[in-house]
């Protein structure tokens, strides 16, 4: 297993260094971060002055190996835009969009695994087919106009709500959180409800197909031959067994949502990491687009580690060597 | 009845909930902004978002009206010979933090505009044609400039004065951008000071006590980024901010008609332009029959210019936030003369007389780049002015990419003709004849934005002279001159100026600036 752990962050770190050289040669295509920055009424020597200023006027090799050495000792340089540290930017926003992703995942897990079990178990009753259709529209409609909707329900029409922002925080720690608080919590509950929509509506299926896996299955007849309460048939024997897909797909869009937030995040200006990064990708701020992936790349990695090691526990049958 | 008591429990609620936020008098001011400052360096980036606040935190020596008209500010007045300005600073002015202003400030001021580090559009554009400062006593400066600077009073209304005590520090700057950012040394003379800065969430100031102007009318003002038009239109409404910068031209009609907020509309500094490409070797995307470049043809440009129809632009694209523009700065401003007051009736018939006259009688094929999402409709516009260059003959590919990806585009001389705009910071017509239309020489920072290729000696000179020609009168006549010529030559085709929108609650009123800064100070309550 220690192995195993190992061998994944070595794997982790090659994909993180092919990633950045990537991004550093990409962003370097798309145009030049001067004419984005200086004032169009800037004479060429004040522009040549700016390029030095950032290292831009070194051949784009220099530039990535310069961005290395740095790297390695944890630095990822300074933002064009802002001067200040790119990684502290990104840091900064960061527990914005974990609450708000961790929010909008346990609310689809929290409501999807219930409502999947339910379709799974009546697959032709009326409620499990509205179910059906109900999630079908909740992973077809986009996210900005379901955000949207919300908005114009819950904030302009009927006031109950804030219509975007983040509510006061809280420190625990080096976290700053805002879900802890009532006002904080008001704030977090339209665009977390706006990513749970389609999240939720993965989860409903997921787990409505691999229900109807598990229900033929030999322990499941076993288990209600011998008599045992419906609940405890559903709640443990069912339960267990579905939850390898689950956590599978729950982490995976847990990355995803974490990662990418950005349309939600920028229809309800959510002061996360999404919103940074689509505002640096505009500026060609390369530092922080370059940070940015670097650290969520890391992390998707680490969170599919986690969910191989939930396997292991989940179902003693898989080895982690073998993945 | 069941109903009607619940409504009115909600509302004795809700009168209580009101009543404990606090005495209604002391009301803050909450305004959604379409960007975030990079920064709060008053020094570090001289970008619209950022100016805007430093604008509401500190005092330049001059401050322009809202009509680019210089009017005292931290100096009381000033005289000028030759090249020396000498300005008298307003007695009494205190900072927020309760020390005085004096000349000192304006030294520490101005000589750490070239030291700030990594500056990504550094002030010192501001200062270039300063040659010295000196403060003779504690209350005059004295400015010399390399060779008369009828500019100098524009360029330094964009350089606020910083305190010397607070903003001094081990660093070759003083305080740096950093440590500004969080506050630190974020000391100026304006009706507000600093609070706090949440990036990505919100700004707060607070009012400075010391101030020496008038009391503006709110105790506390937060600014909210919230990039998303649709998302700030539904703020508004929503209640949870009190103004909004720039709502989509969309949303204009519906918030028009709301009862509860005010709209304010004002014509602005900005005008949206098509550069045509007029070197001697067909550009890019350009395929005549004759195998030469038409637009190098006067009577071609004027074929185009007259084949759009600018009414119709702003009427069915900008939903009324714009003005069709003959000229790159409206009449009456300065340098902008009356010939070109009115656009000429859009006239297909005519242009195409015109294009045969110029030997293309079946029109040509070019391309109009464009960026997407850089200014207000910008695509639209484009797509439009392509269809209406169609209808003459001149098959126009829309080429939108962008904003990124289309200026270094431009630059690349990627496009037959293409669509941008300019922001006319001084107000007056030397600045977007100097960087659009006179001969470009990027080492003495002239043509900077001219990508056209376009060259005219003649109006080069009247530029020129009337950018080191002191007296008013006469710099106004020689720049309507040169614009004029411009205009005459069909060198570049103004399409329109943009008008600033700030939706506000109904009681809040703001008179909107022509170069499109939203000061919170100057935002009043309606009694």
């Amino acid at each position: 297993m220690l192995s195993t752990i190992v061998r994944r962050l070595l794997q982790t770190l090659l994909v993180v260094l092919v990633m950045s050289g990537l991004v550093f040669a990409g962003l370097y295509l798309i145009g030049d971060p001067v004419l984005m920055l200086a004032s169009p009424e800037a004479t060429d020597a004040q522009r040549e002055e700016i390029r030095r200023a950032l290292g831009l006027d070194l051949p784009l090799g220099r530039q990535y190996l310069i961005f290395l050495g740095k790297a390695a000792q944890l630095d990822f340089g300074n933002s064009f835009l802002t001067g200040e540290s790119a990684m502290r930017l990104i840091l900064e926003r960061m527990p914005a969009t974990l609450e708000l992703a961790t929010l909008a995942m346990l609310l689809s897990v929290l409501i999807g695994v219930p409502l999947g079990i339910y379709a799974g178990l009546r697959p032709r009753g009326a409620g499990a087919r509205s179910i059906m259709a109900g999630s079908v529209l909740g992973f077809s409609l986009p996210n900005f106009w379901v955000g949207l909707m919300l908005i114009m329900l819950f904030a302009v029409m009927l006031g109950w709500l804030p219509a975007g922002g983040r509510g006061p925080v809280e420190s625990f720690g080096p976290l700053k959180l805002s879900a802890f608080n009532w006002e904080g919590l008001k704030s977090l509950i339209l665009p977390a409800s706006t990513i749970a929509v389609a999240k939720c509506a993965l989860i409903i299926r997921v787990t409505r197909a691999a229900t109807r896996e598990c229900l033929p299955q030999d322990y499941i007849k076993f288990a209600r031959a011998k008599g045992l309460r419906e609940k405890r048939v559903l709640g443990v024997h069912l339960l267990k067994n579905i939850m390898i897909p689950i956590v599978t797909i729950g982490g995976l869009e847990y990355g995803q949502v974490f990662a990418f937030a950005v349309v939600t995040e920028t229809v309800f200006s959510w002061p996360g990491m999404g919103k940074l990064l689509i505002d640096s990708i505009i500026t060609l701020d390369r530092p922080v687009v370059v940070a940015y992936l670097m650290l969520t790349v890391a992390f998707l990695a680490m969170l599919n580690l986690l969910v191989d090691i939930a396997y292991t526990v989940l179902d003693p049958r898989v080895r982690l060597e073998a993945a | 009845m069941k109903l009607i008591r619940k409504t009115m429990l909600f509302s004795v609620l809700a009168a209580g909930l009101i009543a404990a936020a606090g005495p209604a008098q002391a009301r803050d001011l909450i305004i959604a902004l379409r960007s975030e400052p990079s920064s709060m360096d008053p020094q570090f980036h001289s970008l619209t978002p950022n100016t805007q606040l430093s604008e509401t935190l500190f005092d330049p020596l001059v401050r322009t009206d809202g009509t680019a008209k210089p009017v005292p500010s931290l100096a009381e007045s000033w005289t000028v010979d030759g090249d020396v300005w000498t300005f008298k600073l307003r007695p009494n002015v205190k900072f927020s933090d309760g020390t005085p202003f004096t000349s000192e400030d304006v030294l520490f001021t101005y000589d750490r505009v070239p030291k700030v580090p990594n500056s990504p559009s550094s002030y010192s554009l501001y200062l270039s044609t300063v040659d010295k400062v000196e403060a003779p006593d504690a209350h005059t400066v004295k400015i010399t400039t390399k060779g008369p600077s009828p500019v100098l009073l524009a360029n330094l209304s964009m350089v606020p004065i910083m305190s010397k005590k607070a903003a001094s520090g081990p660093a070759p700057e003083g305080k740096t951008t950093v440590e500004l950012n969080r506050g630190d040394g974020l000391v100026g003379t304006g009706p507000y000071k600093f609070v706090s800065w949440k990036r990505g969430a919100e700004i707060v100031f607070d009012r400075n006590e010391h101030y020496w102007g008038d009391k503006p009318d709110w105790d506390k003002v937060i600014y909210r980024p919230i990039s998303n038009s649709a998302a700030r239109v539904a703020a508004l409404l929503a209640g949870d901010v009190d103004v909004i910068e720039d709502p989509s031209t969309d949303d204009l009609p519906k918030l028009k008609k709301d009862k509860n907020l005010h709209v304010q509309e004002t014509p602005s500094f900005r005008v949206i332009y098509i550069a045509l490409n007029q070197g001697k070797e067909p550009p890019a995307g350009m395929t005549a029959p004759d195998g030469k470049n038409p637009l190098t043809d006067r009577r071609v440009r004027e074929a185009l210019s007259l084949a759009i129809d600018r009414q119709a632009i702003v009427d069915r694209i900008m939903d009324g936030a714009g003005m069709p523009a003959a000229n790159l700065l409206a009449y009456p401003a300065f340098g902008a003369s009356e010939k070109y007051a009115k656009v000429p009736k859009a006239d297909a018939d005519k242009a195409k007389k015109l294009l045969a006259e110029a030997g293309y009688p079946d029109g040509f094929a070019m391309s109009l780049g464009s960026p997407d999402g850089r200014y207000t409709n910008d695509k639209r516009i484009a797509q439009v002015v392509a269809s209406m260059w169609a209808r003459i003959g001149v098959k126009t590919a829309v080429e939108t990419m962008a904003p990124p990806v289309f200026f270094k585009q431009r630059n690349a001389y990627a496009f037959s003709s293409y669509l941008a705009g300019w922001a006319v910071s001084s107000g007056e017509m030397l600045n977007p004849l100097n960087s659009l239309v006179v001969t470009k020489d990027p080492a003495q920072g002239l043509g900077t934005t001219n990508w056209s290729k376009y060259s005219n000696p003649e109006m080069d000179k009247l530029v020129m002279q009337a950018s080191k020609t002191l007296d008013d009168g006469q710099r106004a006549a020689l720049l309507q001159k040169a614009a004029d010529m411009a205009m005459d030559d069909y060198s570049i085709l103004p399409l329109q100026f943009e008008l600033s929108v700030w939706a506000m609650k109904k009681d809040i009123r703001y008179g909107g600036r022509a170069d499109q800064m939203t000061l919170a100070q100057y935002m009043t309550l309606a009694k």
